[in-house]
């Protein structure tokens, strides 16, 4: 049986109330709010974090399973350089796991899971994307921030298909109804009732062909998810198409808005986060042509704990996000940068050389004392053995703020720098100081819980300086991890 | 840690210290010079008398070269050390230790700082190719981590222990008041520094030394040719340092209340003068108040105040200038500002002027006075931060033995 074997979305932690919009420009933004990655997220960070939930679940073993992966993004933060290699860092996947883009297009994303789901290789999907558009637009106030992440293969004993594929179609045509110049912060779209007589037939048409590939009719689909960019085509067709079903499930546009590349594997995520044992799901993707894959879901769905639901991230979300301040994480106005001197580089031998702890936040513990190092070394603090050390991940361990400061004169891409020491529960133990991301200077306190996430330190020489921050825990402690204390916030 | 010391071996015959400020109108050089040219005339010599020369700068420049071209030294070694802030003590113990081996019979420390040309307030470090994983805070944000964590310890409210704080940055305001070396010479309350805007955690501007451009200079001889320079010749009676090896960053048994290497250079140089009860022993002290928890923390690990009793100690006016054991009485950095390689010899200069009898009615100490009056001076120069620091200690004296 062929499948997904892991599944899970990541919303950032920030949301644009759509009134903010209203506010600031008098012209109705409607209802609602979109997510919007913080000033130290970009497609790649969420890519990892979106990464990290779904392989949690499956156990420390997890990061051997893929053979390749696939990134796919309309906002790479590199072009030319692969991004996925960033990712595959972060996630520590095995050196012989291959990692790729399939980037620009929107329609990139599907395309990066339709080749998986029908090859023969263990593939962890992620889709990841900031969508932009001019103050005030509809792709402003409409679009989202996100990443998903979908691991596909063949189901073992210990890892088991959660959702089977069962099959799928894809028509292709070429016409023009939206489009970006790269490098531009807007995307433009064609007259819309263009696109809608464009979409709808062919998403019909799609969803026929599907049915008719692997036999399913409609009436035992339990939920129909419909991603797309033009969103009256996707009303339109999502209509058409659910006809006889169970109906449509949550686009999350009131919430998250539409993340583009990242929709697709979104919604799914969110729409196998609510299905039973032997439920259909069809997802549609209109985007350049049409593409309907089916799933069903198995009993081992029943049994599988996701790290971290899509709804419980939406749900622990801010949006209290002040409209110049979003204006300025998307780079649309240039605020007063503080007055210190800017970040060198970082220096790309000295990031290689280190790549475990840059991007896995890999430690290393000293064999004869115990004592951890973060980062790792080679003679050990206490004791002083030498070149006796064994690696240590991090990135999941918990901790808690031992004294914590506020940084009001250091430099940040958006100050102040909020800056705490960690102790990390055990196993592990050990202390990192730290900066906080996602987090409230004025909440701040001694005794609070954090966990590590990857993020972009500074930029600089256009250079994306990727490590790790720790944030505050506001939902549900991550599976296996048993977390004694009590989130407070 | 053991280590022989060189108590009454060597002796410092001259000193020179400019203003330190915002010296607009003054480079690296301009400063070495005047408080070089000082010193000399301090010990009645000329620079070619001088056999080696020791500079302390962190940024201002590299190599000899930087006081070799500015004096117009002839010959002469200069060697450019860097020890963080604590660049200006470094010079003075390369110094002290090269005339005590016999290899030189006079030896000039220099230490320097030009910090007001980066066009940024602030020290601000010269950046070393890193994997940009290293921490970008400011030394306020990493000092400031003392005052939650020396609360909770001590069990000291928050508000007051501010307070405490902001009586530390009013002694030091008193005592700079009354020097013309000072950057700052105003008295300020405690309520008007309470008040003063955030920098980080609680700190605000005035819990923090100010910059400033400034240079200092010491010369050094052998302890017996000292009077053929100076009637009241300063004797070095220990010089310790420890560079920490950063494990309080990562070691969850650090709870930022002290500065373990602070501690030992402490032990080590009380063992090199023979010292056993600093408190009641020492006329002076002056030491590294980069930040007003700084100051309090350090009274606790240079043995001055008991654990957890510094902040009683500070309200009770113990390190006033008139107080038990004076801390500070020229102002410190409070008052000073900071040019990283000059501070150290700044301080040493303090204890110049005191202990010999020189300083200026005003902010006379009066630990000296009568016949049991005390001889002896406690310099404290740290460079880092909470966890990963550097640290010196010396003792002067004025009489043998």
């Amino acid at each position: 049986m062929r499948g997904i074997l892991g599944f899970a979305g990541y919303v950032p932690h920030h949301r644009l109330d759509r009134a903010a919009i209203t506010a600031a420009s008098g012209t109705n933004a409607g209802k609602g709010t979109r997510s919007v990655a913080s000033y130290d997220e970009d497609t790649t960070t969420m890519a990892v974090e979106a990464g990290r939930l779904a392989l949690r679940p499956l156990g420390e073993g997890a990061r051997s399973l893929p053979g390749a992966l696939w990134f796919s993004s309309t906002a790479p933060a590199y072009v030319d350089k692969t991004n996925a290699t960033v990712v595959h860092a972060a996630l520590r996947l095995d050196h012989e796991a291959s990692a790729f883009d399939a980037n620009g297009s929107v329609r990139s994303a599907v395309g990066a899971l339709r080749s998986a789901l029908r090859g023969n290789d263990t593939v962890l999907v992620v889709a990841s994307d900031m969508r932009t558009g001019l103050p005030t637009s509809t792709d402003e106030r409409e679009g989202g921030d996100a990443a998903a992440a979908l691991l596909v293969g063949d189901g073992t004993d210990a890892t088991p298909v959660l959702a089977e594929y069962l099959g799928g179609a894809s028509v292709t045509e070429e016409f023009l109804d939206r489009w970006r110049t790269p490098g531009d912060v807007r995307s433009k779209q064609w007259e819309e009732r263009f696109g809608e007589m464009e979409y709808v037939p062919l998403g019909q048409e799609a969803f026929k062909l599907a049915l008719a590939d692997t036999g399913v009719d409609a009436e035992s689909i339990g939920q129909v998810v419909v991603a797309g960019t033009h969103s009256r085509a996707v009303r339109v067709t999502g209509a058409k198409v659910s006809a006889g079903t169970g109906g449509l499930a949550e686009d999350l546009a009131a919430t998250v808005g539409n993340p583009g590349a990242a929709q697709p594997a979104l919604l799914l995520a969110h729409a196998l986060e609510r299905a039973s044992a032997d439920e259909v799901v069809a997802l549609v993707v209109l985007a350049d042509g049409a593409d309907v894959l089916l799933f069903r879901a198995t009993e081992a769905l029943d049994r599988h704990q996701p790290a971290r639901l899509v709804g419980a991230q939406i749900t622990a979300g801010r949006d209290d996000l002040r409209y110049l301040q979003f204006l300025s994480w998307n780079a649309m106005v240039t605020i007063e940068p503080p007055r210190r001197p800017e970040p060198a580089r970082a220096s790309s031998s000295a990031a290689a050389r280190n790549e475990g702890w840059k991007y896995g936040l890999v430690g290393s513990r000293d064999r004869s004392s115990g004592a951890l190092h973060l980062p790792p070394a080679r003679v050990s603090f206490r004791g002083g053995a030498a070149d006796d050390m064994e690696p240590v991940p991090m990135a999941d361990a918990l901790g808690t703020i031992v004294t914590y400061t506020i940084d009001r004169l250091a430099y940040s891409p958006s100050p102040p720098i909020v800056f705490a020491v960690v102790d990390f529960d055990e196993p592990t133990g050990g202390r990192l100081p730290v900066e906080l991301t996602d987090v409230d200077a004025a909440e701040v306190a001694i005794g609070q819980r954090v966990e590590m996430t990857f993020r972009r330190l500074n930029r600089s020489d256009g250079i994306q300086n990727y490590f790790w921050k720790a944030k505050p825990v506001r939902t549900d402690p991550p599976a296996g991890t048993d977390d004694p204390q009590e989130d407070d916030q | 840690m053991s280590s022989h010391g060189i108590k009454d071996k060597v002796a410092i015959v001259g000193m020179g210290c400019t203003t330190f400020k915002e010296h607009w109108d003054k480079g690296a050089d301009d400063l070495m010079i005047d408080a070089t040219s000082e010193a000399f005339a301090s010990a009645g010599i000329a620079k070619a008398d001088v056999d080696a020369y020791w500079l302390g700068t962190a940024q201002s420049g590299m190599s000899g070269i930087t006081l070799a071209a500015p004096l117009k030294l002839e010959n002469k070694p200069v060697t450019r050390v860097e020890n963080y802030c604590a660049s200006g003590s470094e010079a003075l113990r390369q110094a002290a230790y090269a005339v005590a081996s016999g290899a030189y019979d006079v030896a000039m420390a220099v230490g320097v700082e030009k910090v007001k040309d980066s066009g940024y307030q602030g020290l601000n470090a010269f950046p070393i190719p890193n994997d940009g994983t290293a921490r970008g805070l400011t030394a306020a944000a990493m000092f400031s981590l003392i005052v939650p964590a020396y609360a909770q310890r001590y069990g000291v409210d928050e508000d007051e222990l501010k307070r405490v704080l902001a009586g530390i940055a009013s002694k030091n305001h008193y005592n700079g008041a009354r020097n013309p070396r000072a950057q700052f010479r105003k008295e300020m309350g405690v309520d008007a520094i309470c008040n003063a805007p955030a920098v980080a955690g609680r700190l605000g501007v005035f819990d923090c030394a100010g910059v400033a451009d400034g240079s200092a200079a010491a010369i050094v001889v052998r302890a017996e040719d000292a009077h053929r320079y100076t009637d009241k010749p300063l004797y070095i009676k220990a010089l310790s340092f420890v560079a920490g090896n950063g494990s309080g960053v990562i070691d969850p048994g650090y709870d930022y209340t002290s500065f373990p290497e602070v501690e030992a250079s402490a032990r080590d140089a009380y063992a090199q003068a023979g010292i056993t009860d600093p408190r009641h022993e020492l006329a002076m002290a002056e030491v590294h108040d980069c930040f007003t928890p700084t100051e309090l923390v350090l009274m606790e690990d240079l043995g001055f105040s008991d654990r957890g009793q510094a902040w009683k100690d500070e309200q009770a006016g113990v390190f006033d200038l008139v107080g038990e054991l004076p801390v500070n009485p020229d102002g410190g950095l409070k008052s000073f500002g900071h040019p990283v390689g000059a501070s150290g010899l700044r301080m040493h200069f303090e204890n110049w002027l005191q202990l010999r009898g020189e300083a200026p009615e005003d902010r006379r100490i009066l630990t000296t006075d009568g016949p049991s009056g005390r001889h002896l001076g406690l310099v404290h120069n740290l460079g880092g931060y909470p966890g990963e620091m550097v640290s010196f200690v010396s003792i002067l004296g004025t009489e043998l033995g």
